[in-house]
């Protein structure tokens, strides 16, 4: 019963406005209006511009001014405090160019709307304004390009030899991170190819380095150290996010990736600047992977290097969580495993000695 | 001088040049035709019944992104099983949705509906031809693109849904049927309707480009051409070199799905089995895929900024300003953009210096199109404006290329865009520019055609209400988005909710959605207007624009053959409006100077020798 009456609304709607309609242009055909070059209409469309210009630009500004905290997101690295310049520099220059090139346009409309006494200006060319009007933008342009590039090519430089290495693993649809454990500080090798249930990074157990890596539920990264993220994907394309830190880099599979970034507020100074205490760091996926593309989230912590160390050193390593893949573990690095691995205590050093 | 002669012993019985029509059967007329002008009608009516379901598409996704808590129980028996128990619409139904918002927009409305419509009808009017060089191609290429829709319509319904992994279909989620549904059926039925899609194009654009350098009438030099008509004739160019490599692409994707290849797949471990395919890479697709890509945001602008140019000079009653600056820029933008493909690419893993190059080639992009804004606005300077709703529209146009286009510098910078790649703010970017922006186009352009398609004007009030809730509410709906991309909202989310960070634009999410659905119902006046004035529209005079282009020279219904007598010839450039001295505030090109001479300039009047020169080799042309 409701539906049917919103239908017959709507009918009666659809009806009346036709009905306005058929008026109207009764009416412009008694007037004779629709023979003329240009009505009251034109007037009121010139003017519409004008109320756009000053309300658009007032909506534009007010919002701006008044959410700037919205949506302005707080910075936490490095290269991203460089990078957030850019942008605010970009913006002034485009945000001139906007508001004049805007202006211009809406008031020229309205300044020059049809006059029955008036002509156009015939004005074809003019190449000196012309090239006054490539060059600028071109010298502007090549300005903004080359301070670009400078960032660019110092975010994208070699990582430092001692810096913190991460790997993340994007899959559908969560993301792994692994450690390259306390012991040698290396990462083990993987082939995707070992991937099971269990072993989900693919790790190659005939590798010595991978002993001692972890893989924590959570990522944590030392505060003023740069951290080196070696970036892979298991399955289809992911994008690893660090909104906070502007960092953004596509997990490929089959092509490893990086990003490296030095992080500048732990998790609890970022808390005290925002006043949340529930705040905390996130990794999230930028590029579209399926169903859950939307709900790749982790937990990122960073910590004051001290306690960075002391998490680490905290940490299970794989082996010792999975037992059973020792059995994987060549005969003869057995001991070595486990002693790296953490599962008997013991002295790597003296083992290499008695081998 | 062919054509005309053939035509010649017509002249006698002109009077009934609409004989002409009644030649064909219904079948011959409406539905096989050869006539480009039918063409371009078919062209615009699928395109306008694929922009309707593609805004519907995005209306319905507006929803679950503007109205995360809403019950869309409603929604069930239109969507059936996609709307989950809950009330909800399935996740993996909205990444369908937007993958086919985004294929259909792009492909099917703005590259067929903008630059089929308006290159076919405008190409031969405008040059002083017949019809195209081919009308039996310009038909396949029509009914390639129904077949083509046809198939991508039927990819709505299957059960497996259609293709989700976003419009741009990167592999392996788009090779993959195990990692997301709609990669099965679905994405088969795309490639396949892409397939045909882009054979097309190709049609299409062989018979522009043919018909533009071979068809011109006498006196029509590149240098006289309207600007719709260069902008035509190099899209055209720009689609026969790029669309073949989409086509290349998508058939080594099928090569991959179908056929075991491995020529983007590499390392894979899905669904608890490790995949046999290595040494594939995901990124060439991405190279192949934007070398087409990039170029396609060009196919579809330059036909749209062609229209504007000619609007804006008839409406502002000037000369377009710098005319060759125009035809220049819209040069350089078409070799420039083969060449900036990568920056879509910035953060894929692609080698850095790579991305220094492409950086640097794609903010060099930005100087002709800021030429172009600022001749536009020079022609409205000290003009004598009459607001038609195609005026109105052109003007809408230029303001978004205008927005849309500066956000481009910060895209284009490979450093700013770390942060802002995959975010709202390139949503908000590419809707403006070159979404809205050739939107905008082919609506001004089917305002200002539609005396010379059907013979009668559309309602101009119907016109001005249209334009300014779609003005409006396009800003409304893409200008927050900028605000929402810099707090680093990710694109292609289904629901912020489990995101404190990006949960704080839930009401402008929510505004963004009412003003979506605002301008989606606007679009309706103008369906209205459009079918109304077809058939009860007032009836146009042949010149209803005071126009100087050689469409308006025709009858104000144009036969098959466009011009009972013979051809006109074409003595001038097209914009010769408000020229000081003339009796009227324009001079059509087929008006030769000799017979204005009071308005001439200098140089113009040393030309008068050539036009009768030309008289005389005419006669006797005509005399055998």
């Amino acid at each position: 019963m409701f539906q049917f009456i919103i239908v017959l609304g709507i009918l009666l709607l659809l009806i009346i406005l036709y009905t306005l309609f058929r008026i109207s242009r009764l009416v412009s055909v008694v007037k004779g209006s629709d023979k003329k070059i240009a009505t009251t209409s034109n007037k009121v469309n010139a003017g519409l511009f004008l109320v756009f210009l000053f309300g658009g630009f007032g909506l534009f500004f007010w919002y701006s001014w008044a959410y700037f905290d919205d949506y302005n997101l707080p910075v936490a690295s490095d290269h991203g405090v460089w990078t957030d310049t850019l942008f605010w520099v970009t913006m002034a220059v485009t945000g001139v160019v906007f508001v004049i090139t805007n202006v211009l346009l809406f008031w020229f409309s309205y300044a020059y709307q049809h006059r029955e006494k008036s002509t156009a200006k015939f004005y074809p060319d003019n190449t000196k304004l012309e090239l006054l009007w490539t060059i600028v933008p071109a010298v502007v342009l090549s300005v903004l390009v080359f301070t670009g590039l400078k960032a660019w090519n110092d975010i994208t430089s070699e990582a430092s030899a001692d810096a913190e290495v991460v790997e993340i693993m994007g899959y559908q649809f969560a993301w792994g991170v692994r450690y390259p454990g306390v012991k040698d500080n290396t990462l083990g090798e993987y082939d995707y190819k070992l991937i099971d249930a269990v072993n989900q990074f693919g790790m190659d157990l005939q590798d010595k380095n991978s002993y001692d890596d972890f893989m924590p539920i959570e990522m944590h990264i030392p505060k003023g150290k740069e951290v080196l993220l070696k970036i892979r994907a298991r399955d289809v394309l992911h994008s690893v996010f660090l909104p906070h830190f502007r960092v953004k880099m596509d997990a490929v599979p089959g092509m490893p990736t990086h990003f490296k970034f030095t992080a500048t507020k732990t998790t609890q100074e970022m808390r005290d600047e925002l006043g949340d205490p529930e705040f905390d760091y996130f990794v999230t996926c930028t590029e579209i992977c399926g169903k859950g593309h939307f709900s790749m989230k982790m937990k990122l912590v960073v910590d004051e290097p001290a306690e960075f160390e002391k998490w680490k050193s905290e940490q299970p390593t794989w082996l010792k969580l999975n037992p059973d893949y020792l059995s994987k573990v060549p005969e003869r690095n057995r001991e070595l495993a486990k002693i790296k691995s953490g599962m008997v205590e013991g002295d790597e050093n003296n083992l290499k000695a008695s081998l | 001088m062919a054509t005309a002669d053939i035509h010649i012993t017509e002249e006698t019985h002109h009077d009934d040049h609409e004989h002409h029509d009644d030649h064909g059967n219904f079948w011959t007329t409406y539905v096989f035709s050869t006539d480009h002008k039918m063409i371009a009608k078919q062209f615009l009516i699928t395109g306008i019944f694929w922009a309707l379901l593609g805004g519907i598409l995005s209306v319905i996704f507006r929803l679950q992104l503007g109205f995360p808590e809403m019950q869309l129980e409603w929604l069930r028996p239109i969507l059936g099983e996609w709307i989950t128990p809950e009330g909800k619409i399935d996740a993996e139904f909205y990444l369908a949705l937007v993958t086919m918002h985004g294929t259909i927009m792009v492909f099917f409305v703005l590259t067929a509906g903008l630059s089929g419509t308006f290159s076919n009808f405008l190409i031969p009017l405008q040059i002083g031809a017949r019809d195209m060089a081919s009308g039996f191609m310009n038909m396949l290429s029509y009914w390639f693109f129904f077949a083509s829709s046809v198939v991508m319509f039927i990819s709505l319904f299957i059960e497996t849904g259609p293709a989700s992994g976003g419009w741009v279909i990167y592999p392996p989620l788009s090779a993959l049927p195990q990692a997301v549904n709609g990669s099965g059926l679905g994405m088969t039925l795309w490639l396949s309707s892409m397939a045909l899609f882009i054979i097309s194009t190709l049609l299409g654009g062989i018979n522009y480009i043919t018909t533009v350098i071979n068809m011109r009438t006498k006196g029509m030099s590149f240098s006289k051409l309207p600007l719709t008509i260069w902008a035509f004739f190099l899209t055209a160019i720009i689609g026969l070199l790029s669309f073949p490599v989409l086509f290349a692409a998508a058939l080594l994707l099928i090569f991959d799905r179908s056929f075991g290849t491995s020529f983007y797949l590499s390392d894979i471990y899905i669904n608890g089995e490790a995949l046999p395919n290595q040494g594939g890479s995901p990124i060439l697709f991405q190279h192949l895929f934007w070398f087409l890509g990039h170029p396609e945001v060009y196919i579809v602008l330059l036909p749209a900024l062609g229209i504007t140019s000619e609007v804006i000079a008839t409406n502002a009653r000037k000369p377009i300003f710098g005319y060759k600056a125009m035809v220049g820029s819209m040069l350089f933008i078409a070799i420039l953009s083969f060449i900036v493909w990568a920056h879509h690419m910035f953060v894929t893993g692609m080698n850095p210096f790579l991305g220094s190059i492409f950086m640097l080639l794609t903010l060099i992009i930005a100087v002709p199109s800021a030429v172009k804004v600022f001749n536009y606005l020079t022609t409205l300077w000290r003009g004598n404006i009459r607001f038609t709703p195609g005026m109105l529209f052109s003007i809408g146009l230029v303001s978004f290329f205008i927005s849309g286009g500066l956000t481009g510098i910060f895209l284009g910078n490979s450093a700013i865009d770390i942060q802002l790649h995959d975010t709202y703010f390139v949503v908000a970017h590419f809707h403006l520019v070159m979404g809205s922006a050739s939107f905008f186009g082919l609506m001004a352009g089917v305002y200002h055609w539609f005396p010379k398609m059907f013979g009668r004007m559309m309602d101009a009030k119907l016109g001005y209400i249209h334009f300014w809730f779609t003005f409006v509410g396009v800003y409304m709906v893409f200008f927050p988005m900028h605000y929402i991309g810099i707090a680093g909202y990710p694109r292609r989310y289904y629901s912020f909710t489990n995101f404190d960070t990006f949960n704080t634009f839930s009401d402008l999410n929510m505004f963004v959605s009412i003003a979506a659905i605002i301008t989606l119902a606007a679009q309706f006046i103008f369906l209205f207007n459009f079918f109304y004035s077809i058939y009860r529209g007032r009836k146009a005079s042949a010149n209803p624009w005071r126009s100087t282009t050689l469409e308006w020279t025709t009858p104000v219904n144009p036969g098959h053959g466009n011009w009972p007598g013979e051809i006109p010839t074409v003595y001038r450039w097209p914009y010769d409006y408000s020229k000081p001295g003339a009796d009227e505030d324009f001079i059509p090109q087929t008006v030769p100077f000799s017979e204005t001479p009071g308005s001439n300039l200098p140089h113009e009047n040393e030309l008068i020798k050539l036009e009768t020169d030309n008289d005389e080799q005419v006669i006797v042309v005509d005399e055998k």
